[in-house]
C-alpha cells in the first residue's frame, strides 16, 4: 500500500471513528482523535491511560477479513511460510457455535492485552512486558525464543517466528527465533492513530479507545451495555472486550 | 580398588567409548545449529506445540537427574552403607544428566545466542526464572556432596552436604513440575498433583537410570552385585515405579470428575491415536507392568539382566510418559470459548498433529550424547566404582533380610 493510500484510508477511517467512537470534530476534516491520545517522542507511556477494545460479534461478519489484511500489511507478516502450522498470525478470525443453541458467530482474535498477563507472569527474561498504558509487547531485543508464554496464554495469541524474515516494517521489529503478537499497533496509537486492524472495519465493529477515561466512548459503552470477556474466569482482566457472543 | 576401569589395558575401550558418546554430542550439537540457521521452520513443532521432541528428552535429563540423587540420600542421609558407597556415583550421574538437559533445553531456544540474556535478565516471577536459580545451585551442591564424599577431611560434613542435596533436588522438581503446573490455562497442566508427581517420576527414572549404569560398570570390571543388595535396590525400584502408577492414576482419575476435563481425559485415554498407545502401551504396559513383573516373579527376577531390563523398561515408559504430557497436552485445542466449537485458519479447535522432524531427534539424543560422555571420562577419572564391602556389611548386620 502507498503511502498516500495509507494516509487517505487514515483519514476515511479516522473521520468515521472519530463520528463512531464519539471523539469531537473540532472543524470539518479535523478532529481531536490525534491530540487526544498522540504522545511526544520521549516521553513514557502514562498510567493514565489503559488502551483497548470493543468487539462486536454482531457487526463482524463471517467471511470478511480485512482487520486481518489490513495487520498483515501494517505489520508485513506477508513471509512465505511452508507449514500454515508455523506462520505467524497476530490476528485471526474465528468462527464461533454454541454447542447447545447452534447459534453462530464470527470474530477477531488477538493479543488481549491483559492486565494481569500470564505471559508476562512466566517469561523468564521479562521480554514479555505490559506497558504503563496496558498494552502487552515482546521486547524483541530480550526474547530468547523459549515459548514459555505461548504455553500460558490462553488465547493462542502469541506466534513464534520460525524462520528468517525480511522487509520488515522499521517501526514493528520482528526477528527468527523470537515470539511475537498483536501490539495494538502502539507505533501508531502514540502517533494518535488507531490501531490499523480498526482502522479497516468499515463494519465498525472495532472500537479502539482508553479504558482508563470514563468519558470515552469505549468506556461509557462498557459502563452501559454488556460486554463479555473471554475467559472470565482467569480473571485476566483484558483490555479486549466483546459484545454479542 | 580394583577397578580394572582405570587400569591401562581398558584404554582403548574407554576411549571407544567416549569417543562415541562424544560423536552423538557432537551431531546433536550440530543439528542445534542447522536449526539456529534455518530457524524452527526445519522442526516438526509449530504454534500450536510449541515445545516438541527435544523438551521431552530435557525434561527426562532433568527430572531424572534429580531423583539419581536420591541414591545418594538414602546413604548420606539416612545413613544406610549400601546406598553410601553409591553416593558418588550417583552424584556424577545427577551432575552430568542435569547438564545435558540443560543443554538440549538452551539449544532448543529461538535465540540460543542470547544465554548471557537470559542469565543476565532474571524475571522472579517466572518457573522458568526460578529454575535459572535452582539449576545453579544444584551444580554447586552436588560438586561440593562429591567432594565431601571423596576428600577425607571433609567427610564429617558429608551428612549436612548431602541433606542439602536432599532438600535442593526436591524444590528443583518441584520447580520443574511447576513449569506445567502453572500453566492454568491448558487442560493437561491445571493439576494440583503435577508436582510431587514429579518428585515420585524422578525417584523412579533417576533409580532406573542408575541400576543400569551400575551395571555397565560392574560387567565391564567382571564384578557381580551381591544378591542381596541387588534386591534391596530392585526392590526399591518397584516402590517408585508403583507410586509413579498412583500419582498418575490419581491425575487423571481426579480430570475425569471435572465435567470439563472428560473430553481432554479422552483424547488422552481412548481417542487420541498415538497418546491413548503412548499412554497404556508405552507408559502402562512396558513401563509399569512389565517391569513389576520382571522384578516380582521370582523365576525372572533371578536371571541375570532382569533388573536391567526392567530399568530400561522404566526409562522407555518414561519417555512414552512425557510424550503422553507435554505434546498430548499441547495437542489438545485450547478452551478459548468454553461451551463454543472453534475453528480457523489458526487452527483453533482442531487437535494438532505433530511429527518430530530428525533435527530435534538428534538434539535429544545429542543430550542423551553428552551425559553418556560426561558420565564416561568422570568414572574413568574419579573412579567412582561403587564397590560393597561385603564382610562388614555382613558383619554390620547391614544385609540382614
Ligand atoms: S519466548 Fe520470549 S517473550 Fe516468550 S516467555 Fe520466552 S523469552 Fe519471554
Amino acid at each position: 500500500m502507498s503511502a498516500n493510500n495509507n494516509r487517505r484510508s487514515f483519514l476515511t477511517a479516522s473521520a468515521t471513528m472519530a463520528a463512531g467512537a464519539g471523539f469531537i470534530a473540532i472543524a470539518p476534516g479535523i478532529s481531536l482523535i490525534e491530540v487526544s491520545h498522540a504522545r511526544p517522542a520521549g516521553e513514557a507511556a502514562s498510567k493514565a491511560n489503559r488502551w483497548g477494545m470493543l468487539i462486536d460479534s454482531n457487526k463482524c461478519t463471517a467471511g470478511c477479513d480485512a482487520c486481518v489484511k489490513a495487520c498483515s500489511t501494517e505489520n508485513r507478516i506477508n513471509e512465505q511460510v511452508a507449514d500454515p502450522r508455523q506462520r505467524s498470525q497476530w490476528i485471526r478470525k474465528i468462527d464461533i457455535k454454541d454447542k447447545a443453541s447452534g447459534r453462530q458467530h464470527s470474530l477477531p482474535m488477538m493479543c488481549q492485552h491483559c492486565a494481569e498477563p500470564p505471559c508476562v507472569d512466566v517469561c523468564p527474561t521479562g521480554a514479555s512486558m505490559k506497558r504503563a498504558d496496558g498494552i502487552v509487547l515482546v521486547d524483541r531485543h530480550i526474547c530468547i525464543g523459549c515459548r514459555y508464554c505461548m504455553m500460558a496464554c490462553p488465547y493462542k495469541a502469541r506466534s513464534f517466528v520460525h524462520q528468517p524474515l525480511t522487509e520488515q516494517n522499521p517501526e514493528v521489529p520482528r526477528g527468527i527465533g523470537c515470539v511475537e503478537s498483536c501490539t495494538l499497533c502502539v507505533h501508531r496509537v502514540d502517533k494518535g492513530q488507531l490501531p490499523a486492524c480498526v482502522e479497516a472495519c468499515t463494519e465498525g465493529a472495532m472500537l479502539f479507545g482508553d479504558l482508563a477515561d470514563p468519558n470515552s466512548e469505549i468506556s461509557r459503552r462498557i459502563a452501559q451495555e454488556a460486554t463479555t470477556q473471554v475467559r472470565a474466569d482467569l480473571k485476566l482482566n483484558p483490555g479486549v472486550r466483546y459484545q454479542g457472543i | 580398588m580394583t577397578t580394572i576401569l582405570s587400569a591401562r589395558a581398558d584404554t582403548p575401550k574407554f576411549w571407544l567409548l567416549a569417543a562415541i558418546g562424544a560423536l552423538v554430542s557432537a551431531i546433536g550439537i550440530g543439528a542445534a545449529l542447522y536449526m539456529e540457521h534455518h530457524g524452527h521452520s526445519v522442526t516438526g513443532m509449530n504454534n500450536q506445540i510449541v515445545w516438541g521432541l527435544p523438551h521431552v528428552f530435557a525434561i527426562f535429563l532433568v527430572v531424572a537427574a534429580s531423583g539419581v540423587l536420591n541414591v545418594a540420600s538414602i546413604g548420606s542421609v539416612f545413613g544406610k552403607t549400601v546406598y553410601k558407597t553409591r553416593g558418588m556415583l550417583a552424584g556424577l550421574l545427577c551432575f552430568a544428566m542435569l547438564a545435558a538437559g540443560l543443554v538440549v533445553i538452551l539449544l532448543d531456544l529461538g535465540r540460543a545466542d542470547r544465554i548471557m540474556v537470559a542469565a543476565t535478565h532474571v524475571n522472579i516471577t517466572s518457573v522458568f526464572g526460578w529454575n535459572m536459580i535452582l539449576y545453579p545451585g544444584m551444580f554447586g551442591i552436588v560438586v561440593v556432596y562429591l567432594w565431601t564424599l571423596m576428600e577425607k577431611r571433609m567427610y564429617p560434613f558429608s551428612k549436612p552436604a548431602g541433606f542439602a542435596a536432599f532438600i535442593w533436588r526436591l524444590m528443583l522438581t518441584t520447580g520443574t513440575g511447576s513449569i506445567f503446573g502453572f500453566l492454568v490455562t491448558r487442560q493437561a497442566y491445571q493439576s494440583a498433583v503435577i508436582a510431587p508427581m514429579f518428585i515420585i517420576m524422578s525417584f523412579a527414572w533417576g533409580m532406573a537410570v542408575f541400576m543400569i549404569v551400575q551395571k555397565a560398570m560392574y560387567r565391564w570390571n567382571g564384578m557381580t552385585l551381591h544378591p542381596q543388595i541387588r534386591a534391596r535396590l530392585k526392590n526399591l525400584l518397584a516402590v517408585f515405579v508403583g507410586a509413579v502408577f498412583y500419582f498418575v492414576a490419581i491425575y487423571h482419575l481426579t480430570n475425569l470428575y471435572f465435567a470439563r476435563q472428560v473430553e481432554f481425559e479422552r483424547f488422552i485415554l481412548l481417542d487420541g491415536g498415538i497418546f491413548p498407545l503412548l499412554f497404556w502401551g508405552g507408559w502402562f504396559v512396558l513401563g509399569t507392568v512389565l517391569p513389576l513383573i520382571l522384578i516380582f516373579t521370582p523365576a525372572l527376577s533371578k536371571m541375570s539382566g532382569s533388573v536391567t531390563l526392567a530399568s530400561l523398561f522404566v526409562i522407555v515408559g518414561a519417555f512414552c510418559q512425557l510424550y503422553v504430557f507435554i505434546i498430548g497436552g499441547e495437542a489438545f485445542p485450547l478452551d478459548i470459548f468454553p461451551g463454543m466449537t472453534t475453528s480457523s485458519s489458526f487452527f483453533d479447535g482442531q487437535v494438532d498433529q505433530y511429527s518430530p522432524a530428525l533435527p530435534e531427534w538428534l538434539l535429544g539424543i545429542g543430550g542423551l550424547g553428552i551425559a553418556f560422555t560426561m558420565v564416561v571420562v568422570g568414572v574413568r577419572v574419579l573412579k567412582f566404582l561403587p564397590e560393597d564391602n561385603i564382610a562388614k556389611l555382613q558383619a554390620s548386620g547391614a544385609l540382614a533380610d
